[in-house]
């Protein structure tokens, strides 16, 4: 996903002058070598002070640039939070904050380097765009449209590298705050962000196995939230799945939760997330997942497929 | 980095004037609020007034005018009443500062006509001025980005980063004071933290060009910023006194934040009109 992003930037650097990248000290994987080399004047590397690249893409969206800061997601959204808060949302900026490696997919550095609850950090913030894309081919297309919106800031919550792609046949196209249908189905549906897709895919081909129609739903644009679409879901199903790399609360579970109530919704609604918790867990990432509850096997039961 | 229609010129005499019809405004808009920044105003007003009357370009438009960024925002009476006499804020926008329907509160807000960048929160100025003046590198503009900090702001980790960054990346375009009045809410900085001077040290170890003048002395002030070198980013931290211009105010720090009682205001007035 990393280099998704990297080679879209280059691609939309290429395209338009305007378009910066300011890194706070991180190895320039992929094609962010490349951005460097070529657009040396637009690759801005502050070092480790993460205040300063927050404050700087502000400085260059006033003046009417494209900018993006790009370091892992604990130090791109957490350390600079003022900044974000008052030089970003508050002046309603086009400037991307890229959280990479987000969620606890840095699972051995600890929960200094985790994000479990960034989404509802992001979303409490007015005029604060949130875009968690679930491969690398939706990182790639949600890449260009932060390249040229100039509605405001974006959360860009990417995970690390190596994911696979899940969106090659998908049923919808990318469309910025609309749901994904990747499969349509018509009994079970699953809602999902992220890297987590993954699991979701599993889950779906084991409920296919027992010969139900499952939908499978990329919740890419975390905000706005496609509302309608996800009222629309809870109609449609008679059973919804949320699975999601975050907190309980302010995710995607929690907000689908209360649309639920609020739509008077008929359909059985599970969902599954990290905990609201410190996990000293060091062992993988699927380790971690599993120590949160977030397991093929724990959710399978819980799901009623054993 | 010289400019054809930049002013060559600063007339001493008229900065005088200006300053005091500044300040008398801003003491008669205080009569019509509770409250309002007026000593951290009366600090920084000479600084301001040579940087929009004397060293700011201001084109046809945005993309040929020099910017100020008022990082210290809560001595943003001094911009506002500078923006009203230049005519980019109404007499009706003042008369309305901090009311219902008004635009104008105790910071300034980005999108109000002359503000080019929201501050409050001490210690985000610097940071944005450095982005905003290496997009204007980028773009071979030629202007300028000016900014005022307060003394408090530089005890900000946030502004080391952004001093870091600027010489770091060689931004020649970047004009930045600090309003040293020495003062903050528990006291005179040099006795609460002895160890935050010398300041012009710490900018020119950090690579800047740095000196020191007395920022009540609109032609010193001009001085340095048109004798600088202009390879590197300026640090003028400016000797100030907060309350300046009314002897009751100065130095005392209740004045940060308050507004003068009738009497107080005659008496504020008499001693501007002498000045």
């Amino acid at each position: 996903m990393r280099n998704a992003f990297s080679e879209a930037l280059y691609l939309a650097a290429s395209d338009n002058p305007d378009v910066y990248i300011v890194v706070a000290d991180i190895s320039p994987a992929g094609s962010m070598g490349k951005f460097r080399d070529q657009y040396p004047e637009r690759f801005i590397n502050v070092g480790v002070a993460e205040q300063s690249m927050i404050g700087i893409c502000a400085g260059l969206a006033l003046k009417g640039c494209q900018p993006f800061a790009y370091t892992i997601a604990t130090f791109s959204l957490y350390r600079p939070f003022e900044m974000v808060r008052d030089d970003l949302c508050y002046q309603n900026l086009p400037v991307t904050v890229v959280g990479m490696g987000a969620g606890i997919v840095y699972s051995t550095l600890g929960s200094t380097h985790h994000t479990q609850e960034d989404i509802a950090v992001a979303g409490a913030l007015p005029n604060m765009q949130i875009i968690a894309p679930c491969d690398p081919a939706e990182c790639a297309v949600a890449t260009a449209y932060c390249a040229t919106q100039k509605k405001g800031p974006i959360y860009l919550r990417l995970g690390k590298a190596g994911e696979p792609t899940f969106t090659a046949k998908a049923a919808d196209p990318w469309v910025f705050g609309k749901l994904r249908y990747i499969e349509r189905g018509s009994d079970v549906c699953i809602l999902t962000y992220g890297i987590v897709m993954k699991m979701a895919i599993e889950l779906a081909a084991r409920l296919k196995a027992r010969g139900q129609s499952v939908s499978i739903v990329s919740c890419h644009t975390m905000k706005p939230l496609d509302r309608q679409g996800i009222a629309d879901a809870l109609g449609r199903h008679k059973h919804v799945i949320v699975i999601e790399e975050h907190a309980p609360q302010g995710g995607l579970a929690s907000q689908t939760k209360q649309l639920a109530w609020d739509c008077q919704a008929k359909c059985r609604l599970d969902t599954f997330t990290l905990q609201d918790a410190f996990i000293h867990n060091y062992g993988s990432y699927e380790d971690l997942m599993t120590a949160h509850g977030l397991d093929l096997e724990l959710i399978s039961a819980r799901v009623g497929l054993k | 980095m010289p400019h054809e229609n930049r002013p060559n010129f600063f007339d001493m005499h008229r900065s005088k004037d200006r300053c005091r019809a500044y300040r008398r405004r801003i003491l008669d808009i205080s009569q019509q609020v509770q409250a309002l920044h007026i000593g951290s105003a009366y600090s920084c007003t000479e600084i301001v007034d040579v940087i929009y009357n004397g060293l700011m370009r201001r084109g046809s438009d945005r993309a040929s005018s020099d910017t100020f960024v008022m990082s210290k925002g809560h001595g943003c009476m001094i911009q506002y009443v500078i923006l009203e006499d230049l005519g980019v804020l109404t007499r009706n926008d003042l008369d309305l500062y901090c009311k219902p329907g008004g635009i104008l509160g105790c910071h300034p807000d980005f999108g109000s006509p002359g503000i080019e960048a929201s501050t409050g929160s001490l210690g985000h100025g610097l940071g944005m001025a450095v982005g905003m003046a290496a997009a204007e590198r980028g773009r071979r503009s030629g202007n300028l980005i000016f900014v005022v900090l307060s003394d408090g702001e530089v005890q900000e980790g946030s502004t080391w980063e952004a001093v870091l960054m600027a010489s770091s990346m060689g931004l020649s375009n970047l004009i930045a004071f600090v309003d040293n009045n020495d003062f903050q809410s528990l006291g005179r900085t040099s006795e609460t933290h002895p160890s935050f001077y010398p300041l012009v040290d710490k900018f020119a170890a950090f690579g800047w060009d740095s000196l020191e003048v007395d920022g009540h002395d609109a032609a010193s002030i001009y001085d340095a910023v048109v004798s600088r070198k202009g390879d590197r980013p300026l640090m003028i931290v400016a000797k100030t006194t907060k309350g300046k211009g009314v002897s009751y105010m100065e130095n005392v720090p209740i004045w940060h934040y308050r507004s003068p009682n009738a009497t107080e205001y005659q008496d504020a007035l008499a001693e501007l009109d002498v000045a």
